[in-house]
């Protein structure tokens, strides 16, 4: 890595520089800095769905603030949760703010990370040597699924109640364990205080930790390794004889201030949710969840949030309970498999053969239809829409080694196409 | 276009029925209200103490941000809207024992401070104006809006007493299918029907702003705070351009 060009480590000069030799001496400031960012070579041609990246590190800092914050006021008991939170959306300074910034920072996360994920299909980020980024990057989504999950019981509303309710029986479908396992995850024979309470730690300690620690294995993979580029190709495969890829250029300044004019644009989108439509009309924040929760009374329509609602799809077309669960567990867990799946010889979507872009498309075509069908109630012909995009969803999959190795590819460049504005 | 460009082009055009099939959602009377309408705000929080908060509640609203959001002063607020609560810092809460209110409307008057947030406004518009006479009801009315509801007319007064006009037929297996038609004034009340429908759209007006009081400020807030976004943007971009000078 970018160890080999040392360079004087510290340009600063005087009482600065001197701090800064002194922290040198005795922890790895300077050279993590280096390694990390000023001298970490990113390939010039990173386009706009390299945004995303920066972009859900940005959301996590901002969830990780403002849960900060709404715990100083939120009391996890079933008797006072749900008027906790109104009493943060009306008595507490500006925390109606900090509220709104946490819930459509949810709804933002998945926006990103899927938009995130979406970047490596179509750019062979997954393969060969990046594995592991991808590994722990899927790892990062499940620890967010379950982040979001336990997160969307506290405020205690009626769909926080019926959607804990209805994702916990979804674990009696295993056999033998079923009932067992749910009434441990719930600690009581139905959603309760007690449920609340330990869903309020996992949200509060146990699952933002890992979202840390993964986060930093995740970045620690991407920079031995090296990014990925919309051309596929390796960049440290042509170096000048400095030793440093004609093609890459520092992370910092020159992605630092790249990233800064990403997050300018999401956050002026931010704020116009924030702002001006807080509850997304009901996507974001559900009406039903303006009710506190009750036992005896469950909503017209339960349908989990948006970012949940292509696997619920899943489950829901399957006439069998505990089918549909195993296969919604499969629909997310056949995502880490895709390193071995491909067997592409290019990576990017720019050198692939026409089977591959068929099975991409129609595999985000599905996506997003089955996340509609998720939302909408279970009729006749949803249910059978539903069913053809989930089949789509799975040959995307389990058929992607036999299209990818027969795909007639072009020849990939052996450096980035990139044209200097 | 680059192909990456195709790319967002297509996922834009995919995702764009969506926006068309959420329309889909409640055939409710529009309440088209104005939480903006200060004096439409300040006639629906009388009408809501003298017509709502006596079985009601909303205890999550306090009386002196109503006072400060209505521009209300203390003395106003005590003379006309605080007949329930001795102190300007309480809520809006009523002295019914809910074991009382139980036995004599069989549920609980539910709580309004989040109705127009659960519910919508365009609901709570209709609702009230869909009471119709039925004598198989115990209080002696329904509501189209929400059949078999507990709650009486209790504005029948102001509303005067209106009859559902049914049209139908029998089906084949012989059971009559009545589908509602319109409604016709049986009794005439206090106030005309578009002197009703005002009343009503003001106290749904103060149903929706007690939802969400910040509401009110919220919106002006934005405005800055994406003007400010947008500046920063801007120097982001110029700074970007000036370092990616070099890269060629």
């Amino acid at each position: 890595m970018a160890s080999s060009s040392q360079t004087p480590v510290s340009n600063v000069g005087g009482r600065l520089g001197a701090v800064q030799k002194w922290i040198d001496d005795r922890f790895p400031l300077t050279k993590l800095w280096q390694e990390q960012a000023s001298q970490y070579y990113a390939p010039k041609s990173m386009n706009f769905w390299y945004y995303f990246g920066s972009l859900a590190m940005l959301v996590l800092v901002i969830q990780l603030l403002t849960g900060l914050f709404l715990t100083m006021s939120y009391k996890p008991s079933s008797a006072e949760a749900f008027s906790s939170v109104e009493y943060i959306m009306r008595d507490v300074d500006w925390g109606w703010l900090i509220r709104y910034m946490h819930s459509t920072g949810a709804s933002a996360f998945f926006i990103v990370v899927y938009l995130h994920m979406f970047r490596a299909l179509l750019y062979g980020s997954y393969q060969k040597p990046r594995e592991l980024v991808w590994i722990f990057g899927m790892l990062l989504y499940l620890c967010l699924m379950g982040e979001a999950f336990f997160g969307y019981l506290l405020p205690w509303g009626n769909m926080s109640y019926w959607g804990a309710q209805v994702i916990v029986s979804l674990f009696g479908a295993i056999p033998v364990v079923g009932d067992s396992l749910t009434e441990w995850i719930r600690g009581d024979y139905y959603i309760s205080d007690v449920t609340l309470n330990r869903f309020f730690a996992l949200h509060v300690i146990a699952l933002p930790l890992a979202l840390v620690f993964l986060t930093i294995a995740h970045l620690m993979a991407l920079h031995e390794v090296g990014s990925n580029n919309p051309d596929g190709v390796d960049i440290k495969k042509v170096k000048g004889p400095d030793g440093i890829p004609l093609d890459g250029i520092t992370f910092h300044p020159y992605y630092t201030v790249k990233d800064m004019v990403g997050v300018g644009v999401f956050l002026i989108l931010f704020s116009l949710v924030i702002f001006f439509a807080p509850t997304m009309g009901g996507y974001f924040l559900e009406h039903a969840n303006f009710e506190p929760a009750n036992a005896l009374q469950t909503p017209p329509h339960i349908a989990p949030v948006w970012y949940f609602t292509p696997y619920y799809a899943i489950l829901r077309s399957v006439p069998n309970k505990g089918l549909g669960a195993a296969l919604m567990g499969v629909a997310v867990l056949l995502f880490v498999f895709l390193p071995w799946l491909d067997r592409g010889k290019v990576k990017s979507i720019r050198y692939r053969g026409p089977l591959f872009k068929f099975f991409l498309f129609s595999f985000a075509i599905s996506f997003i239809c089955l996340g509609y069908l998720g939302m909408q109630p279970p009729t006749p012909t949803y249910t059978m829409a539903s069913r053809v995009f989930a089949t789509v969803y799975f040959a995307f999959f389990l058929l992607m080694p036999w299209y990818t190795s027969i795909d007639k590819t072009k020849p990939v460049p052996t450096r980035v196409t990139y044209h200097a504005h | 276009m680059r192909i990456d460009q195709k790319i967002l082009v297509v996922l834009a055009v995919l995702a764009a029925p969506l926006g068309a099939f959420a329309a889909e959602e409640g055939h409710f009377d529009k309440a088209m209200n104005d939480v903006g309408n200060r004096a439409s705000l300040q006639r629906g929080a009388r009408n809501f103490v003298n017509y709502c908060l006596g079985c009601h509640t909303a205890k999550y609203v306090r009386y002196n941000r109503v006072a400060a959001d209505l521009g209300l002063t203390e003395v106003q607020l005590k003379d006309n809207l605080m007949f329930t609560a001795d102190s300007p810092h309480e809520t809006m809460k009523n002295g019914i024992n809910p074991d009382d209110a139980k036995k004599w409307f069989g549920v609980v008057p539910p709580d309004l401070s989040l109705i127009a947030r659960a519910r919508t406004p365009d609901y709570l518009y209709t609702f009230l104006r869909s009471f119709y006479v039925d004598p198989a009801k115990a209080n002696g009315t329904n509501n189209l809006a929400l059949p078999g509801t507990a709650m009486p007319h209790v504005l029948w007064e102001l509303q005067g007493l209106q009859e559902a006009v049914w049209e139908g037929e029998m089906d084949k297996a012989g059971n009559a299918q009545k589908h509602f038609k319109e409604f016709k004034l049986a009794t005439p009340g206090k106030l005309k029907p578009e002197e009703y429908d005002a009343f009503v759209r003001d106290t749904v007006n103060f149903l929706d702003y007690i939802g969400e009081p910040v509401q009110l400020q919220r919106q002006s807030l934005g405005y800055k705070v994406i003007a400010f976004l947008a500046f920063f943007t801007l120097l982001a971009y110029a700074l970007k351009k000036e370092y990616w000078k070099d890269v060629k």
